[in-house]
């Protein structure tokens, strides 16, 4: 039998003073050369196997079971520290996820990747600051003669992660891991990523396990696939196989919940419940209903609540949801119009109910002693409008305005020049009193469900705010409190309980709730899903869309995600470094995109099916 | 992300450890990790420790004003300089007072000094902190943030112990200047723990959700950051309370701080000097109790702080 | 770093402008006049006026900040009322015994310190790593004045090892000034030494959590390699802005030691000073002592950029 390069057998890893392993029994095998990505959320294990394999687990986890390595005789993790230390760069390395903090700050990166030359001892000390520069080279950093002098804060994220597959594959180790490498990183940024990983471990042969919770990603990068699911391994198989005909239906969740391509035969994503009637990543239309009821042990949201996915939605019209599904499912201008025609004849004008024009915001540098630095144009002259019962999503990378922009919608920050009008509100010059009419019609769904939510308040106090300053009595506001928090699936129990003691998922269906509370006309998202996992993804997703049906809003989904913005928005802004690059209904951009810079995302955004036929 | 002013941090915030007391009582909060389960439990039995001895102290006030085993002032020639007995447990100074007696009254000193000194701290520089926080996120109102916190920096070149000196000079000297000046120096600590929990908690989203929903900014204030800095205040309010220990009791042995016949650890301390070579076991008791009410007071905030360490509050279970 | 510097320096000789009016405030506006104090209540108004024209008090309160000032800049702090004798030579003798003191005393915390925080955070979770937590806790509560006095029991009275008090300066003899220098020197230092432990232990375990750590570890450096290399240069940063506040507390902290151990320094001037009702003396040595404290904070500022980078380049 050919020696693997990598061999895991029954690992289990136990916190200290815990009974209840975190990671059960995980047996796994990478053939040299061999890529495999090891698929899972968040707590599934994944990591902690990867740290294992590197000797790197927290010292209050302890585990059990044997990892050999190819070039090492003995169980790892019987080995000590200094024999681990010896390893690791030499013949395993590995690639983190948090470009920004993992190197030195302190230190300029040449020197940070001499560091781990110098420590194997592989090139001969007068050839390392040449060597340096080769592998600034190889990761192709735009200019490493310079490069290598910088000290990590100069550089952006991406050339950070450059920098550690650098110093990663400084040594030519056999196995490359990498922890979730490009999750922290643009789109754009994350296919030249995932393109130069790819292209540096064929370089110098080298196998390479892949840790993530994008199926797409893993798609174009590996040969085989792992699944895991709460500390155990549920599935492997070839990408084919596990994409095409996954067996678990765990696996057939994840699939199904990560395609946004496609829906049920309400219009709506597939969950980890729905997943049954989820044919697979092609481009097609799904196929017929199923009803689905509590599939196995497997519940979406593993805290507080059981109910099942808002299938159906007590305040959901029968009416409404008949006429929704006699259209086309996935036409989103096909259903705001429906919603337009008997839904909100008041605000069915010809006028626009947002309308932005010449909108520039720039920020003045501030230096000590009103020392001038130079001013930041986040904004540089931004035009466009939006009809009452729209859905526009506003599709850019980090530093491309759109958090600006969203804050001048709502009041928050003025515009430098230029005109923003919502409804009837000229929000540039509006009074304070103005603001607050327009706050009480268009309310945020933040990014971060973790930082959006007071953790000192009761979800009660937390979904009322808004009515408290909206000048609700007490009465009314219990009631609507209540009928809110049943419209976005929790149970009224919740109201008792503080933030901490729910998931991600249900945070957001609390900041929703909170959104939706006043009944706006105009509900903003900024990125309300990026900070969640896929599988809980869809769930709000759907109660996103069941919702803005529900209550005719106009939706502006900021979002870096085009997967996102494509299933949910019928129109769509595409913005980089403050301007609009491209605008229009999302069916033509996508079809037929004008700019070069949208081609650039549409390509890079990860693609099930796409990974496929190209793989 | 964009460069609002709101989220535009010097760079330099990154290392002020804004939670810096002028003095030395315990590690800040800024360069405090969020610790993990062990040491939190840890951290919990320092807390015990701590509110355990506070009220030792506080008890041994308490009852001092109902009970002593001696009179305070009496002197008894016939005990003077005795060591520890049946009678005297702790002994007899050089009048024949009761050293026991003397440290129980004494006590009542180092926590009124203690009570005055951190109200007057909490009660001003608290205010001052959030004010100057919400100055901070204005464009308009950055410059008066920024003379208020120059100001402070100004107040933090005078440590406790120099500005009750000072005051001493100029007044006479006596407990209540004393209390007054150890206050007014602890104020800085307290304005910058308030600013830096205030910005923090500005800068959160859930007040950008507050302030999409049209809430005022005293509610603001009010509802989200006063909940939310007021575990950072009582801990540095515990800080304060040992600094201010020290102080009085530094004071008092010098000379300028609470003047005879007030009984007060410090002073005792620096009457036992004389006899140090004869009666060492004169220095012992206040001593000890000098080192207990500052241990307690330290030990207390320091598990207070985990207590309330907003790391691990959010991102909870 | 050299714009960073400038602005720094203005900032420092504000604070010093700010802080001597201040002081020139609190001293010579509020209660009564220096010459009432300097006199007693018992004192005649003519005698009180004649000391006031003698010395110029009956002039504004501007005239006499500006001469005051004046004075300082060209070295001169003026004349006490109580002595008549001039206040600079006292000063200029005084604060190199007290810089000593304090110097001294700074280096051997900061050699206990580090080594021990260090250690302590290490050894985390073995009974050594909590057993130096906690006895650093209780060296914080202990003042320094009853470890002075506890020394002195020990060392002095009992044992007989060093001197209980006095100075030698170390011209008259090297070998009676160190001895004459370590009681006092333990007697701060050890004090701080337990404040500073607490600081770095907490620092490097925080750094210890840094994913640069994590980094330097799949380089191939074991987890204490991985601090020294990388590890305690970025634990400095929070340590040496502590350290400026310590040794501004030492500074304070010195007044009573030099009382306790009758040394001739600027602490004990001050004292004496207040005691003879001297507020012109007592005005020059606060003066001195906070344009030190100030001279400390200026050079930690200036010292965390040159380690950080990510500050240099900022400023």
């Amino acid at each position: 039998m050919p020696e693997n390069l990598l061999e895991v057998r029954d690992l289990t890893i136990t916190p200290a003073g815990a009974d209840a392993p975190v990671l059960h029994d995980v047996s796994l095998s990478l053939a040299p050369g061999e890529r495999v990505g090891l698929i899972g959320e968040s707590g599934s294990g994944k990591s902690l196997t990867a740290q294992s394999v590197m000797g790197l687990l927290p010292e209050e986890l302890h585990a059990r079971g044997q990892v050999h390595l190819q070039g090492h005789s003995g169980n790892l993790l019987e080995a000590n520290e200094k024999t681990l230390a010896g390893l690791r760069s030499d013949i395993v390395s590995m690639v983190f996820q948090e470009p920004m903090s993992a190197l030195n700050p302190l230190m300029r990166i040449g020197d940070q990747i001499a560091e781990v030359l110098r420590l194997h001892g592989k090139a001969p000390r007068g050839q390392i600051p040449t060597r340096v520069l080769e592998l600034l080279r190889d990761v192709h950093m735009p200019d490493p003669d310079s490069d290598r002098f910088a000290y990590p804060h100069q550089l952006s994220g991406g050339q950070r992660q450059r920098v550690m597959l650098a110093i990663a594959l400084a040594n030519s180790p056999r196995l490359l891991i990498c922890d979730e490498p490009t999750t922290a990183l643009d789109v754009t940024v994350q296919k030249h990523m995932l393109d130069l990983i790819a292209e540096r471990v064929s370089a110098v042969e080298a196998g390479l396990l892949f840790i993530t919770h994008d199926l797409a990603v893993v798609a174009g990068v590996c040969d085989r696939v792992i699944v895991m699911y709460r500390g155990r391994i549920v599935e492997s198989g070839s990408v084919d196989e596990i994409f095409t005909a996954p067996k678990h239906e765990y696996t057939r969740g994840l699939l199904a919940s990560s395609d946004l391509e496609a829906t049920d035969d309400r219009g709506r994503l597939f969950t980890l419940k729905t997943a049954l009637a989820y044919s697979g990543p092609q481009i097609g239309e799904a196929e017929a209903s199923v009803d689905v009821r509590e599939p196995g042990d497997l519940r979406d949201e593993p805290q507080i609540s059981t109910r099942p996915d808002h299938t159906g939605m007590s305040v959901a019209g029968s009416t409404d949801e008949d006429s929704v599904r006699t259209t086309s499912a996935r036409d989103g201008a096909g259903a705001a119009s429906v919603r337009d025609d008997h839904r909100t004849p008041s605000v069915r004008e010809s006028a626009p109910l947002i309308e932005v024009s010449d909108v520039t915001r720039i920020f003045r540098g501030r230096g000590l002693f009103g020392r001038r630095r130079s001013d930041v144009t986040a904004l540089g002259g931004i035009d466009f409008s939006v009809a009452a019962g729209a859905r526009l999503g506003i599709v850019g990378e980090s530093g491309s305005g759109k958090s600006t922009l969203l804050n001048i919608l709502s009041g928050l920050d003025r515009p430098t020049t230029g005109h923003v009008r919502v409804g009837d509100i000229r929000v540039e010059a509006a009074s304070s009193q103005a603001l607050r009419r327009l706050r009480e019609n268009l309310q945020i769904v933040f990014q971060d469900p973790f930082a959006s939510l007071d953790p000192r308040m009761r979800i009660a106090d937390i979904v009322a705010e808004p009515l408290i300053a909206a000048g609700v009595d007490k009465d009314e506001r219990a009631a609507r409190v209540e009928e809110m928090i049943a419209a976005v699936d929790l149970d009224q129990d919740s109201l008792r309980r503080y933030p901490h003691q729910f998931s991600g998922g249900q945070r957001q269906r609390i900041s929703i709730a909170r959104a939706l509370v006043t009944r706006p006309q105009i509900l903003v998202a900024d990125e309300p899903v990026s900070a969640l996992d896929v599988s809980v993804r869809a769930q709000v997703l759907n109660l996103l869309t069941d919702l803005v049906d529900e209550y005719a809003l106009t939706l502006l989904f900021v979002s870096h995600d085009l997967g996102v913005v494509k299933h949910l928005c019928s129109e769509v802004i595409v913005m980089r470094a403050g301007q609009i690059v491209e605008s229009g209904a999302t069916e033509d951009i996508y079809a037929n995109p004008q700019d070069e810079y949208t081609r650039r995302l549409i390509a890079a955004t990860p693609s099930l099916a796409e990974a496929l036929t190209a793989g | 992300m964009n460069p609002t002013p709101t989220s535009a941090q010097s760079p330099s915030d990154h290392v002020d450890p804004v939670a810096l007391d002028a003095t030395d009582a315990t590690a800040s909060a800024k360069i405090r990790p969020g610790r993990s389960r062990r040491s939190g439990r840890r951290a919990n039995a320092s807390m015990i420790i701590g509110a355990g001895l506070v009220v030792l102290i506080v008890g041994l006030a308490l009852i001092s004003f109902v009970w002593t085993p001696y009179d305070p002032t009496t002197i008894d020639p016939a005990a003077r300089l005795q060591s520890g007995s049946l009678t005297h447990p702790f002994g007899t100074d050089t009048f024949g007072r009761d050293t026991l007696t003397w440290v129980m009254v004494g006590a009542r000193i180092t926590l009124l000094v203690g009570v005055v000194a951190v109200g007057i701290a909490l009660l001003i520089g608290t205010p001052i902190g959030i004010i100057s926080a919400f100055f901070a996120k204005q464009p308009w109102g950055m410059w008066i943030d920024a003379v208020i916190m120059r100001a402070n920096d100004i107040l933090l070149a005078f440590p406790a112990l120099l500005l009750a000196i000072i005051f001493a000079a100029v007044y006479s000297p006596g407990t209540g200047p004393a209390m007054v000046a150890v206050g007014i120096a602890a104020i800085p600590g307290f304005a910058r723990v308030a600013r830096s929990g205030t910005l923090q908690v500005l800068g959160s989203e859930y007040v950008r959700a507050a302030r999409a929903s049209n809430r005022r900014i005293p509610a603001i204030a009010v509802v989200h950051v006063l909940p939310n800095i007021a575990g950072m205040v009582i801990v540095q309010a515990s800080v304060a309370f040992a600094i201010s220990v020290l102080a009085e009791a530094g004071l008092s042995f010098l000379g300028l701080g609470t003047q005879a016949p007030t009984p007060s650890w410090g002073r005792m301390l620096q009457e036992s000097q004389q006899y140090l070579s004869t009666h060492p076991e004169l220095a012992l008791w206040p001593g000890v109790f000098i080192a207990l009410a500052v241990l307690g007071f330290n030990l207390l905030g320091d598990g207070l702080r985990d207590r309330f360490d907003p790391k691990m509050e959010a991102r909870g279970a | 770093m050299l714009t960073y510097a400038i602005n720094r320096a203005i900032q420092f000789a504000l604070s010093l402008l700010v802080a001597s009016v201040v002081i020139f405030a609190l001293m010579s506006l509020l209660p009564g006049n220096a010459a009432q104090v300097a006199l007693g209540t018992n004192a005649t108004p003519e005698a009180v006026a004649s000391l006031e024209a003698q010395y110029g008090l009956d002039r504004p309160p501007l005239i006499r900040y500006l001469d005051w000032m004046g004075g300082m800049l060209t070295g001169d702090f003026g004349t006490s009322y109580v002595t008549g004798a001039e206040i600079t030579p006292v000063i200029v003798d005084s604060v190199q015994v007290t810089a000593i003191l304090v110097i001294a005393a700074i280096a051997v915390s900061i050699l206990i310190a580090v080594p021990l925080g260090t250690f302590a955070a290490l050894e985390q979770r073995n009974w050594i790593g909590v057993t130096i937590s906690a006895i650093s806790q209780v060296g914080i509560a202990i003042p320094n004045f009853l470890a002075a006095i506890i020394l002195v029991i020990i060392f002095s009275l009992t044992l007989g090892w060093f001197p209980s008090q006095g100075w030698m300066a170390p011209i008259e003899g090297l070998g009676g000034f160190l001895l004459r220098l370590v009681l006092p020197v333990v007697s701060l230092a050890l004090v701080q030494a337990a404040v500073l432990t607490r600081y770095v232990r907490s620092a490097v375990l925080d750094v210890m959590r840094e994913d640069y750590i994590r980094t330097a570890r799949a380089k191939g450096l074991t987890k204490t390699k991985a601090l020294f290399a990388h590890g305690l240069r970025n634990a400095a940063i929070p340590v040496i802005t502590v350290a400026g506040v310590q040794l501004a507390t030492l500074l304070v902290g010195a007044v009573i030691i030099e009382q306790i151990f009758v040394l001739p320094g600027i602490g004990s001037e001050l004292v004496r000073a207040v005691a003879n009702r001297d507020l012109v003396a007592v005005q020059g040595i606060v003066m001195v002592l906070v344009l030190l404290v100030l001279i400390i904070n200026l050079i930690v500022d200036i010292l965390v950029p040159i380690v950080d980078p990510r500050i240099r380049n900022a400023a």
